[in-house]
């Protein structure tokens, strides 16, 4: 009876969830791979401030299309703001108005980019007249001293450009670049000391600002960049030495120095970006057949989310396939790992670290964190503080890794900020207690368990094919579900115990 | 891959029961939820035998809050040797077995030394959960320490012996004896490299023994032979072990029962999740035993018939 049940209940959930599946698959047309090659992005610009409570105005610069990227489709969604579209001297902005203001405010930009196949013409556009810079004593002479020595070794603006870039990188602490970057320069600065210095030259230029599409990006941040009129088209130089060119699918978004947006009646402006492969034309053909249900179909679906939103759901429909594969391993296979969903935890983790580098500050991490322990062993702590107490190894382990690499130069170990402390520091206790209680072997069995484990469940959940399964198909995860209820009565042995058991089979 | 399809296939003839079936036609079946806890608080399961008048080790005192811990030297000073145990432990572990003093410290069955700060901490350590099922708080509880019956002395490597009998809805219907060696430090307790060793259900001799899921003849300490010791008083153990249902109304659970020198059997605790290497240590499956009970499960009623019942269907013959 309760079989029958079960058998029920997991045919109809995977019934429905492939139901669904094949509906959108055969009747709307989804797609069933990833795209192999990202033709189209979704950009999205969240802006929030504190209104004042008057009237509050936003403006804000929007990016233009140039670079062989187009600028298909933008949206606004402010909600109670009136919203008017103006072109300022040299970028495109919306402003954002509205009577009466409180508290925190929200507005979104959209933007549908698509990468075009010819270049387009913008390049050409012809140079507007900047007027030269205002500098004035010690300033002006440091300025024009080394716009002399570099226009000396260079042929053409291009070069000059070039040079007066990495002569200021390259200042030393007292000199005239030093002088005119002032303390701790940041790039932007840089950049726009080097347009103020070509304008000395009588070259135009100007800093630009833009955003690389990536695939997947939440929190993506802007590049700026140095744009100069060589006298018949724009060139764009990047501050990199390595490469001076720009990055390819950089989409151009304003120039100048001032910020992407100023408010006024209100403060506390902030700003995040995310960056997202598109699905849109999929969708659309599925919404140009122009029925009811599917266009609720999609509107309902998680591509109606903010970006923002939708990002954090794309990792996290890939957690039940994961967890999938953990029931298996233990189940079936019968590993041993420490606590039930640790492993999904460290595979999580590992998104944001990659599978080698999580791994080896994994291993260290828990090494020092667990040489720490033993030592505190001999201090008699009690439980709570002493876990707070390893708490705060970990972070600083973590702390002085990142440090490290950084110098190092490997920039992977930046990204560990969002590792798992508190699994981390009660990974550290479950050892050292396994450790005392059973021995290393069993205690390094477990934590090696837990390690393979999580690897595997991530190497599983970074697959761009599940992750575009579970994202644009959602219904498979019932699939999943009946899946893992069936696992639950699975009631034969454990490959582990096949080994175990073998001395009763002979 | 086919090797491992034929081992699984001569496992099921023979009715080796895996830990994924024991959990799911036989724990969740037979096994209320509500009624874990009498088996999971060592200080309840005392209660629940004292009151059926299932004899027990004495218990000393309890410690449970921190602040009780000052107290401990007073509460231990009337007794030379003691066992401090966590009320909810697992798998033997946080066990501390005093059995004797020297000076300031306290003598440790496997011969080290803790001195009153170090036997406090650990007190602590099991007030704080680290020994017990899912990190809750915990009591320790103190009790006597068991002198073993020297039936099991040239076998036994420091530590105390014990019999574990899985008993299923009444009827006990595998037994074995858990032997201390030196790699288990004295603890009798298979995950930790304790031997195991067989039991005939009808006549209470040892049979061949199991030691880290391999098949030994000998104790790997004291070289004695394991097998054919007869355990005294087994007619008193498969009573005790068949009561165990009535007690604890789990229809699936282990029971672990010490011989004292002079108190004789007493019950240590009962487990709901009893480990499955005792099918290693009888060369036999729990399954097709478990089979038997439940076949015939409209007659075993009454405490003998149960036992008479696992003691004709359960004999090394059968």
């Amino acid at each position: 009876m309760r079989r029958r049940h079960l058998y029920v209940l997991s045919a109809l959930l995977a019934g429905l969830g492939l139901a669904v599946f094949l509906y959108k698959v055969l009747v709307l047309g989804f797609p069933l791979q990833p795209e192999k090659k990202t033709q189209t992005w979704r950009v999205e610009v969240r802006m929030q401030f504190e209104a004042k409570g008057g009237p509050a105005k936003l403006r804000l610069n929007l990016p233009r299309s140039g670079n062989n990227l187009a600028i298909i489709d933008q949206n606004f969604i402010s909600p109670g703001y009136g919203l008017t579209m103006g072109a300022g001297r040299t970028n495109q902005t919306a402003v954002f108005a509205i009577r009466e203001a409180h508290g925190p405010q929200t507005v979104y930009y959209r933007a549908l980019v698509h990468a075009l196949r010819f270049p387009d013409e913008s390049a050409r556009e012809p140079a507007p007249d900047l007027p030269p810079p205002a500098m004035e004593g010690a300033e002006k002479v440091a300025a024009e001293a080394l716009v002399r020595a570099a226009r000396e070794l260079s042929a053409d603006p291009e070069t000059l450009a070039a040079l007066l870039l990495k002569r200021l990188k390259n200042s030393a602490a007292d000199d005239e670049a030093a002088l005119l970057l002032g303390p701790q320069p940041s790039i932007v600065k840089m950049i726009n000391v080097a347009a103020d210095l070509l304008r000395i030259a009588g070259i135009t230029a100007r800093p630009v600002h833009g955003l690389t599409l990536e695939p997947e990006r939440r929190g993506a941040h802007f590049i700026t960049w140095l744009e100069l009129h060589n006298g018949t088209e724009w060139v764009s130089i990047f501050p990199s030495e390595k490469r001076p060119v720009l990055p390819p699918n950089t989409l151009r978004w304003w120039n100048g120095r001032l910020p992407l947006a100023q408010v006024s009646g209100g403060t506390g402006l902030s700003h995040s970006v995310a960056v997202s492969r598109s699905y849109e034309y999929a969708l659309d053909a599925a919404l140009k057949q122009g029925r009811k249900l599917e266009q609720k179909l999609v509107e309902y679906s998680l591509f109606g989310l903010p970006l923002q939103t939708q990002s954090v759901y794309r990792s996290l429909v890939v957690i039940p396939v994961g967890i999938l594969l953990l029931v298996i391993l233990r189940n079936v296979v019968g590993v041993k790992t420490f606590g039930t969903f640790m492993p999904v935890l460290i595979a999580l983790a590992f998104r944001q670290t990659e599978l080698l580098w999580g791994i080896v500050f994994f291993v260290m991490v828990v090494a020092v964190g667990l040489s720490v322990r033993f030592y505190m062993e001999q201090l008699k702590l009690l439980l709570v503080p002493r876990l707070a107490a390893v708490v705060i190894v970990v972070v600083l382990t973590l702390a002085a890794l990142s440090i490290l690499s950084h110098k190092l130069g490997f920039e992977r170990g930046l990204s560990i900020g969002l590792f798992p402390i508190i699994i981390l520091a009660m990974t550290i206790e479950r050892m050292s207690i396994v450790w005392e209680e059973r021995g290393p072997v069993e205690s390094l069995q477990q934590a090696l368990g837990s390690l393979v484990v999580g690897a595997m469940c991530f190497l599983l959940m970074s697959l761009a094919v599940v992750e575009h399964l579970a994202f644009v198909f959602p219904e498979l995860l019932l699939v999943l579900l009946a899946m893992i209820l069936l696992l639950g009565r699975y009631s034969g042995y454990r490959l582990t115990e096949l080994r175990r058991f073998r001395e009763l089979a002979r | 891959m086919r090797g491992l399809l034929a081992v699984a296939r001569k496992l099921r003839e023979r009715g080796v029961m895996g830990i994924n079936e024991r959990n799911a036609d036989f724990n969740l079946v037979f096994n209320e939820r509500s009624r874990y806890p009498l088996v999971d608080d060592k200080l309840l399961t005392k209660e629940l035998a004292t009151k059926a008048g299932a004899a027990v080790p004495r218990l000393y005192g309890v410690i449970e809050i921190q602040h009780q811990v000052q107290s401990l030297a007073a509460m231990l000073a009337d007794y030379p040797d003691f066992v401090i145990k966590p009320a909810r432990g697992s798998q033997g572990d946080g066990i501390a077995v005093v059995v004797g003093r020297s000076r300031n410290s306290y003598r440790l069955a496997d011969g080290a030394l803790m001195d009153q700060a170090e036997l406090e901490f650990h007190v602590s350590n099991i007030l704080s959960g680290i020994f017990s099922l899912g990190g809750q708080t915990d009591r320790a509880m103190i009790e006597y320490r068991v002198i073993f019956d020297p039936v099991f002395e040239r076998i036994t490597y420091r530590g105390v012996p014990d019999i574990r009998i899985i008993v299923f809805l009444g009827v006990p219907v595998m037994a074995m004896v858990r032997l201390p060696t030196r790699a288990a430090k004295g603890k009798a307790n298979l995950h930790q490299g304790a031997i195991g060793s067989g039991v005939d259900i009808a006549t209470g001799r040892t049979l061949t023994a199991v030691w880290r899921d391999q098949i030994v003849s000998e104790h790997p300490d004291t070289g004695n032979p394991v097998q054919g010791v007869q355990i005294p008083q087994w007619d008193r153990l498969l009573e005790l072990a068949a009561q165990s249902f009535e007690l604890t109304g789990l229809g699936y659970l282990g029971i672990d029962i010490v011989l004292d020198r002079d108190l004789g059997p007493l019950i240590l605790e009962l487990n709901a999740r009893p480990g499955l290497n005792i099918q290693i240590a009888n060369r036999a499956g729990l399954r097709a035993r478990l089979d038997a009970v439940l076949a015939h499960r409209a007659r075993l009623n009454s405490i003998p018939e149960r036992v008479a019942f696992a003691r004709e269907r359960f004999a090394l013959a059968s």
